[in-house]
Order: structure tokens, then sequence, then C-alpha cells
């Protein structure tokens, strides 16, 4: 894809720059939906819901960046897309196996609920190591 | 003139206080530099919350969001940041006396990182709500937001109408500032926005969900992002000031070694003078 047709990404979290650069497609969870962002798109602020952010650096049938995040916000103007991660991660920084025990633990925990279990947080937690897992998958 | 035995106790416990205050500032230094790079890459997403909820807010204008009106309570939470331990110059009584300064005792209700700012304000008169001290050694993004959480159901409990966050900004190694900011309710302070440049003043920015809802679900996350800011720069800022605070005592003790030497080689001198005046005395009296 020719240069102008892509936009600039930029994904940034508390602690790094998680990613700086050009793309040419990006898609992720959205509290609306899922989304897909070409260069031109209409000014919109959106919500991130946990999920896969996939980012198409040269083409959309080309190959493409996978991650996981986890929430925050994300600011889409016309040749600029900035997103606000509150957590998100390669798919080389996640630990399968922890991530697989941490869904267990979740699981298990909205299974037997008590009245004092937190559930939003069990919800969270299940939510995030779900997203975690997807993304190793292909 | 103090004895010669006064003088040389007196420099061996200066001696082993620069010892340990040399220790600690080496330690501190070391810390800096982890703290700094930490608030350096916090910065950044620092800003551009705070450039993107400015943005939002001039673009939205008018909203009934209950994070941007003021509700009826005249309490105001303060989370204050300071350090657990002392020995950092002004560092700790400097944002105790900013609080003083701008906020009444009757008003405040403080949650408290730092056990020296909860001595300072407890002494001071001022309530406490909570205390998250540990938080300060080694701050994380989670931290923040479970303090956020706390905070924003104070606040829409309509407990408190009004939120503060007192912390010390890092500037550089040697300049911090202490500073006091409000969090909620938001202001617009109108300042030109990144967001402006790039597509001209006219754009329209649209949400998803709708506005209210969208800025109900993004001013936690920056109040969040402001609480995590506040307290890396502050642990930045905490080793900056006892580094050189350390540095400063130790050239003091050094200062005051070269002096305390010099006294005792004039007493040994004169002690040396006494002794042979008398044997020379004694010798006369003999002959």
């Amino acid at each position: 894809m020719p240069e102008e047709k892509k936009f600039e990404l930029r994904i940034v979290t508390p602690d790094r720059v998680f990613y700086e650069g050009k793309a040419a497609f990006i898609e992720f969870n959205t509290t609306e939906g899922e989304i897909g962002i070409y260069r031109e798109h209409v000014p919109t602020t959106v919500i991130v819901s946990p999920g896969i952010l996939n980012i198409y650096e040269e083409d959309v049938n080309a190959d493409f960046k996978k991650a996981a995040l986890h929430g925050g916000f994300a600011t889409i103007l016309q040749d600029k897309v900035t997103i606000m991660a509150e957590v998100i991660e390669w798919p080389s920084e996640i630990d399968l196996k922890r991530a697989e025990e941490s869904r267990e633990r979740a699981e298990e925990r909205i299974r037997d609920a008590k009245p004092e279990t937190d559930m939003e947080r069990a919800e969270a937690s299940l939510k995030r190591s779900i997203v975690r897992i997807n993304s190793l998958k292909n | 003139m103090a004895s010669m035995r006064d003088i040389k106790r007196r420099k061996g416990s200066i001696q082993s206080t620069q010892q340990i205050t040399k220790a600690m500032k080496l330690v501190s230094t070391v810390k800096l530099q982890r703290a700094k790079t930490r608030a350096d890459a916090a910065k950044e997403y620092f800003k551009c919350m705070y450039d993107t909820i400015q943005s939002m807010l001039a673009k939205t204008g008018v909203c009934n969001s209950p994070y941007l009106n003021k509700n009826d309570s005249t309490k105001k939470a303060i989370i204050v940041i300071t350090s657990n331990r002392g020995l950092a110059g002004g560092y700790n009584s400097n944002i105790v006396k900013l609080i003083q300064a701008n906020i009444p005792k009757e008003e405040a209700k403080c949650i408290i990182i730092g056990k020296k700012g909860r001595d300072g304000l407890t002494r001071a008169g001022y309530d406490i709500l909570s205390d998250h001290s540990e938080m300060i050694d080694e701050p994380q993004y989670p931290d923040a937001k479970m303090l956020c959480e706390e905070v924003l159901k104070e606040y829409t409990d309509g407990n408190v109408g009004e939120i503060y966050i007192a912390y010390t900004e890092f500037k550089n190694t040697v300049t911090h500032i202490p500073t006091l900011k409000k969090l909620l309710p938001v202001e617009n302070e109108g300042t030109v926005t990144e967001a402006k440049e790039s597509t001209g003043p006219e754009a329209i920015m649209n949400f998803e969900p709708e506005d209210e809802e969208a800025l109900n679900l993004i001013i936690p996350k920056y109040v969040s992002s402001m609480i995590y800011g506040g307290l890396v720069q502050s642990s930045a800022s905490e080793n900056g000031a006892r580094m050189q605070a350390m540095d400063s005592a130790t050239s003091n003790a050094e200062e005051m070694i070269d002096k305390l030497s010099l006294q005792y080689n004039r007493a040994r001198q004169s002690s040396i003078t006494q002794e042979l005046t008398e044997i020379v005395a004694g010798a006369e009296a003999i002959s």
C-alpha cells in the first residue's frame, strides 16, 4: 500500500510507548463492537474493550502484528490514531502457562461465587486471561 | 579549649556520620536513576492523556457528566504523596506546608501515600481518610487504579466535592516543585491541542458510545493516570531531594572534620609545649 494511504499509529501505556509508526489498517474491540480503521476515518473516540489488536503495517492482505489489548481508549483522527492502553502486550511477552492458570482460577471463582466474591474483578481477570490465550493462538 | 580526647571523639563521631550520609547518597543516586527512567516513560502517557481530555472537553462543550459538574459537598479530598522515610531535606515538609497554605483543615479529607506526610498532617489536625503508604516504594499502575476507584467512589457518593492531588513535580535532578492540582471536577483550560493541529479546528469528534457515557468511562482512566504520574514523579523527586540533602550533609561533615583536625593539632601542639615548659622549669628548680 502506498505511503499516503497509511496513517500514524501511536500506542502509549503508562510505562512505555508500546508502538509508534505507520499502519495501513488496524482492528480491535471496542465497547460498541469490533472496528477496523483505515486512513480518513471520521474523528472518533472509542472505549477499548479487551480483545486482540491487529496491526496491518503494509497491506490488509499482508502480514500483521498481533497484540493483546486489555483496556483503555483510542482517539481516531483522519491521519492519526492514538491508543491510550492501560495494559497491552505482545504475544511474545505473554506466559501461556500463567494465563491458563489465571483463567482456571477466575473460572473457579465465578463458578463457586459467594456473596462476598468480587464478580467484576473475577470477570475482568477471566477476560484478560482469555485475551492473552487467544493472542497466542493463530 | 576542649581537651584532645574530646576533640578526637567528636571527630570520630562526625566521621561515622559522614560515612552514613555518603552511603545514603550513593543509594539514592542509584534509586534516582531508576525512578527517573520510570517517570520519563510515564510522562508520555501523562501528556497524551491530558491533551486528549482537554481536546475532548473543548469539543463536547457543556455536558451533564457528574465528573464535570460540582456536587454539593464542600469537602475536598486530597491525595497526598510524600515519602516513607525522612532525610530528604524539605521534600516532605514542603508538601505539608503547601496543603496547609491552600486547603483549610476543616474542608480536607486526606488520602495518604507516605508516612511522613501522614505524620505531618495528623500533627496539623487534618482528617485522614485512608493510608496507602506502601505504594510509594514501587509505584505500579494497578495501584493508582485502585486508589482512583476509591477516591471516585467518595466523589460519586457525594462525600467530597472536589479532588486534589498534592505531589512533587520532577523537573530535573535538582529542581522539584511541590504541586497541588485539581483532578475533579475537570476544568477545561482551553489550551491548544494536538487534535486541532492535525484536523483543523472544525473537526467534530464523535464518541462511541455517546459523549456522556464515553466521558464517564474515560475520566476515571484520566484520574488514574494523573495519580500514577504523581506517584512516579514524586518518587523520582524524593530520591533527588535525598541525594541533594545527603550531598550537602557529606560536604558539611567534611568541613567540620577539617576544622576539628586543625583544633586537634593545635591542642596537641600546645600540650607538648606545655609539657616541655614544665620539664625545663622543673630542671631549673633542681639545679
